[in-house]
């Protein structure tokens, strides 16, 4: 378990005042300067050297990411953007960061921003996280009044900002290449890749788009060392990850935790236990509803990191964690993640577009046993036939909770398909 | 230049292309939707993924740049599944109307599904429908019917120059609309009928009218405008069902216009099936015979110069060489083809064509317009402009009228002696011609068809001689309106005084007898004591005060030479049967020749063709562009400091079939529709 002395988010609950005095008062913007001052190559090392992974659901090593960024301008100016448009299902912890810790964020982006030659940081957050958005704008002016922002950022003689940019409420928005479309005022669609964001990315310039807890946990890194951080967790999955614990616990919460954590301790110790103890335990989506569900007899031993859950076919996600006990109709659960997946479809390319509205009328077939058992095949080799053939892992998303499903669950599909069948025969 | 392997053959390709490209250059089949070569890469249908080695999924080959040592494969059974895969998405929510549909038997969703899909459909839900979409007179919509490849949005945006088309709605909730459901307002809507996959966007005009298997295929050349568009020509016993654009790089790429495509329902009305004389006042029907009666008779008392023929703007060479033949043979040398009376100097070749050529325009980095609007008058020319500027760069500026070009245009006014300005060299103007490495000049009719346009002419030809001349690189360039007047310039078909002259000699009876050879752009009614026979198609303008009319044929019920406004030759195949008695027109000249005791020379198509040949050599080369010798041409003279007013009317109706055709009638009036409507109180 994590101990308090490791924790980087210690304003998490909003306990204290999320103001820069406060924020200061934690220990953030303190030695920022020396930490610029050790120069671009040293903080991307620092960064690689830590084992960060990116914390917005796909683990992609963050120091890596940075490096991909050009060291010398064709001519064109560099961007960082911040992924705040946090719209996984059960997913609720960068919310948390920016409302209660906004000084984290700005930081991390003016030393990101930094590492990678940006001259400029967006956020784009959610249009929902309306306070959220204040709570930035407040920061960021704040920082400003104190010269950590602007002309001469933290009187280093690097001339940066932040802006915010607030989304309109696509889920779409949250990829990298539609939110980037949609910073440029465009509609949120996904873009090919290659070119990639690093190439080509924001107004045609080389851009890096960074999930909100990556760039705010990248201070505390660099001011305790990079050895501090892989210290924690697991190896190849190191350092700490606030954890969204939601569903049927006595006691929902944010969290961070150590990553490596096992499922059940993270639950029980910080979520307060399963409603009516771990044996009433059904099923729990470990990452954000896109990642596949997994059973009881899974939960018991599981790790929560990115490894050890692709080894139980499913992943870390966004480390949302969806707790489901007995009473759960598990089908039409992942019924209504199919149909928030066809409606959240952008509907750029087929696949997905055609695709998932399919798999949801027929997993609301499955709901009720309205179907063949040989549908079932049939939905997953659909669903097959989606993943990896789109433009953006969008499909996949879709696809992934139906598979889990059918891995655990195809006995409960197949008998409520025989009870239908039974009473339509009667 | 990376090399790949594809299928096992190694395949090196240009740097930039992509993994489809080198597919097809390896000769390898990829199937695709939403890619088209002319438009950019949307990589949404999915169906060209192919396997490529070290890469864990399948790539969309369309958008994945070729890379050196790239190991693709498009044979395998992952290819196979995947294809199959896309191709039941995208029919699981196309309806299956194909015998009701207009794209059937010329469907690539049709084709494909045969080649690629797997045979079986799996989806046992209901369909979506989707309500279909009114975008004016030409583009039928079956919205129900789109797999949304996007082609139709990115050719509006990108070729035609109007943002004017988009997608709506999210996931299967999608539809391609055009903006508040309004016209699809451009001159090239057309053309997203050929772009479309699918039956969703179908040819309104065409509907329900013909199979794509009944047609027969005619390569022809169009003569709406002086552009000579490759077009098909596609008819079913003798009737023309449709036009449709043909492949030619240098001039129209793969586009036409929308008169070009829809002005055929124009051939079929108000045409001239048969002989008429004027008796007592009134037209009666007359045999051949009786016609060319009347002519002798008419002609008689008429000496040398005092018959004269003015040619109209969609003839052939073959016509207008018989007709030249005829009258000098008579003694006439007073045969005109300017009819908007614009100052072309026959003389010098040079002076009068496109110099630089239509695909030239990709390589200049300036272009001055000079009273010319190239998106009323030729098109195809304008979507080139627009796409120079897009891929090259390219800057236009403008001496003339304002009006949407559908690019950027730097306005310096409208005054005609700004041409002079220019030249001077301290002008923005000069400077900006001075700056450019390939500057162009682009003279309409609008600058020449005044009272100082041999003037203007002179200061053109100086503008371009100080700075669109250098080594490989001819700058001056005129765009003709009318199909026939090249050639006609080619023919020497100009006289002194010019149409404006020779229709004030006919008043004054300096002219006793006028030929029209289609001549409908003029006012008639200065022939009204005149005797006039009219040859042409349509009963138009030029009828009004004719005493005999001779029934000739149009662009598709013959076989024609015409040359275009870069001077390039080109044959048109006879396609559709002629109304009635109508003859071709060269025929009836052959024919009349010998009632007038003046019999011309040839006998055949042929033998008139290689008379041609010997007279105009420059026709004897079919399809390239020539380059004509820059000399000197042009009046010195003062310019008036005057605005140079547009010409040549609405585009819909530049010519006698246009202004028969319903369709274009159509196009006119739901655009001046368009104003009454919106007040929103009106029905």
């Amino acid at each position: 378990m994590l101990q308090d002395k490791d924790r980087i988010f210690t304003n998490l609950y909003g306990f204290e005042s999320p103001g820069i005095e406060g924020a200061m008062a934690r220990g953030d913007w303190d030695g920022t300067k020396e930490i610029l001052e050790k120069g671009q190559d040293w903080i991307i090392g620092e960064m690689k050297e830590s084992g960060l992974r990116g914390r917005g659901g796909a683990g992609f090593p963050t120091g890596l990411k940075w490096s991909f960024m050009p060291k010398e301008s064709d001519g064109r100016p560099s961007y960082l953007v911040v992924n705040a448009d946090e719209g996984e299902p059960g997913t609720c912890k960068d919310r948390d960061l920016m409302r209660h810790d906004p000084h984290k964020l700005i930081e991390g982006c003016l030393i990101a921003g930094f590492a990678m030659r940006a001259v400029a940081a967006y956020i784009y957050i959610r249009g929902e996280f309306f306070r959220e958005a204040e709570a930035l704008e407040r920061a960021i002016d704040e920082a400003r009044a104190k010269g950590f922002l602007g002309k001469d950022a933290c009187g280093t003689g690097y001339a940066f900002d932040v802006y915010v940019h607030r989304g309109a409420g696509a889920y779409i928005c949250g990829e990298e290449t539609a939110l980037i479309e949609s910073l440029e005022g465009k509609k949120g669609q996904p873009r090919l890749k290659p070119p990639f964001p690093a190439n080509v990315g924001v107004w045609g310039c080389p851009t890096t788009v960074n999930n909100v807890e990556s760039i705010a946990v990248a201070p505390t890194i660099l001011r305790r060392g990079a050895s501090w951080f892989s210290g924690l967790g697991r190896p190849n999955n190191f350092g700490t990850k606030v954890f969204s614990i939601s569903g049927h616990v006595n006691n929902p919460c944010n969290v961070e935790e150590e990553m490596g954590i096992p499922l059940k301790e993270l639950i029980e110790k910080h979520a307060g236990g399963v409603r009516g103890g771990w044996d009433n335990l059904l099923a729990v989506i470990p990452g954000g509803s896109s990642v596949p569900i997994l059973p009881k007899s899974i939960c018991d031993t599981v790790l929560m990191d990115f490894d050890s859950l692709k080894e139980q076919q499913s992943g870390l996600g966004t480390a949302a964690v969806i707790v489901m006990d007995k009473s759960t109709d598990v089908v039409k659960a992942i019924a209504r993640l199919s149909q928030f997946y066809t409606h959240e479809s952008c509907g750029q390319c087929t696949p997905c577009r055609e695709g998932t509205g399919w798999m949801w009328r027929v997993m609301e077939r499955l709901v009720v046993g309205n179907a063949e058992k040989s549908e079932i095949d049939t939905l997953l080799d659909v669903t097959k036939q989606i993943e990896g053939h789109t433009i953006c892992a969008l499909g996949d998303a879709a696809a992934w909770p139906i598979q889990g499903l059918m891995r655990h669950f195809r006995d409960e599909v197949e008998a409520r398909i025989d009870a239908y069948q039974l009473k339509a025969a009667q | 230049m990376p090399t790949l392997t594809i299928n096992g053959t190694e395949v090196t390709v240009d740097a930039g292309k992509s993994v489809l490209q080198a597919c097809e250059q390896a000769g390898v089949d990829v199937p695709r939707f939403c890619y088209h070569e002319r438009l950019s890469i949307a990589g949404n249908c999915r169906m060209c993924l192919v396997e490529m080695e070290r890469s864990p999924k399948p790539i969309a080959s369309c958008a994945m740049p070729a890379g050196d040592g790239m190991v693709i494969h498009t044979d395998t059974e992952l290819v196979k599944k995947s294809r199959e895969g896309v191709m039941e998405f995208m029919l699981l929510n196309h309806p299956l109307d194909c015998p009701i549909c207009d794209q059937g038997g010329e469907c690539e969703l049709q084709d494909q599904s045969v080649a690629f899909g797997s045979g079986d459909g799996r989806f046992s839900e209901n369909k979506r429908a989707v309500e279909d979409k009114n975008m004016g007179p030409l583009v039928a919509t079956t919205m129900t019917r789109c797999i949304h490849c996007m082609r139709c949005i990115r050719f509006s945006d990108e070729i035609a120059g109007v943002e004017i088309m988009g997608a709506i709605g999210r996931g299967d909730h999608t539809e391609v609309v055009t903006y508040l459901d309004g016209l699809l307002d451009t001159e090239l809507s057309g053309n997203v009928i050929d772009l479309c996959p699918v039956g969703a966007l179908t040819s309104k005009p065409y509907a329900f009218t013909a199979r794509s298997w009944e047609l027969k295929r005619h390569p022809s050349i169009d003569v709406m405008d002086a552009v000579g568009s490759n077009i098909e020509v596609d008819t079913r016993d003798g009737a023309v069902m449709r036009v449709l654009p043909r492949l030619h790089e240098d001039i129209n790429e793969e586009w036409i216009s929308d008169k070009t495509r829809f002005a055929y329902d124009g051939l079929k009305k108000r045409r001239l099936d048969r002989p008429y004389v004027r008796k007592a006042g009134k037209f009666e029907e007359a045999t051949w015979g009786e016609a060319f009666a009347a002519i002798k008779t008419g002609l008689k008392g008429a000496k040398g110069n005092e018959i004269a023929a003015l040619v109209g703007d969609t003839a052939d060479m073959e016509s207008m060489f018989a007709l030249k033949g005829l009258m000098n043979s008579l003694g006439s040398q007073r045969i005109e083809a300017r009819q908007d009376g614009a100052a072309l100097d026959a003389k010098i070749r040079a002076s009068y064509l496109m110099n630089t050529g239509i695909k030239g325009i990709e390589d200049a980095d300036y272009l001055l317009l000079i009273g010319c609007n190239p998106r009323s008058e030729a098109v195809m020319v304008n979507a080139r402009i627009r796409k120079g500027t897009v891929k090259n760069g390219l800057k236009v500026g403008r001496i003339g009228a304002v009006a949407d070009l559908t690019y950027t245009v730097e306005d310096f006014g409208d005054d005609a002696s700004l041409v002079k300005a220019a030249k001077g060299g301290r002008h923005e103007i000069s400077k900006a011609l001075k700056a450019a490495s390939k500057p162009m000049i682009i003279v309409g009719q609008a600058a020449l068809a005044r009272e100082d346009g041999a003037a203007i002419l002179k200061m053109a030809h100086d503008l371009a001689d100080k700075y669109c001349i250098s080594e490989g690189w001819n700058g001056f360039n005129i765009l003709h309106t009318a199909a026939s007047r090249v050639g006609a310039l080619d023919l020497g078909l100009t006289t002194e005084e010019g149409i404006k002259g020779l229709l004030k000699s006919a008043k004054t009876g300096d002219v006793k007898a006028m030929f029209l050879l289609g001549a409908d752009e003029f006012d008639s009614s200065t022939l009204a004591d005149t005797f006039t026979v009219y040859m042409g198609t349509h009963g138009d303008e030029g009828v009004k005060h004719a005493d005999v009319i001779l029934p000739g044929v149009t662009y598709t019920e013959k076989a024609g030479t015409y040359i275009n406004t870069e001077g390039r030759v080109q044959q048109a195949e006879k396609a559709s049967v002629a109304p009635g008695d109508a003859r071709e027109d060269w025929t009836i000249l052959r024919a009349l020749s010998d009632i007038v005791g003046e019999t011309l020379p040839y006998n055949t198509l042929s033998e008139l063709r290689i008379a041609l040949n010997e007279a105009v050599p420059e026709t004897a080369t079919l399809d390239t562009l020539p380059e004509a010798d820059w000399s000197d041409f042009g009046t010195d003279g003062d310019i008036a400091k005057t605005p140079i007013v547009p010409i040549g009317g609405n585009f819909y109706q530049t010519n006698p079939i246009a202004r028969a055709s319903d369709v274009m009638a159509e196009c006119v009036s739901v655009r001046e529709g368009a104003t009454e409507e919106a007040t929103g109180t009106n029905g």
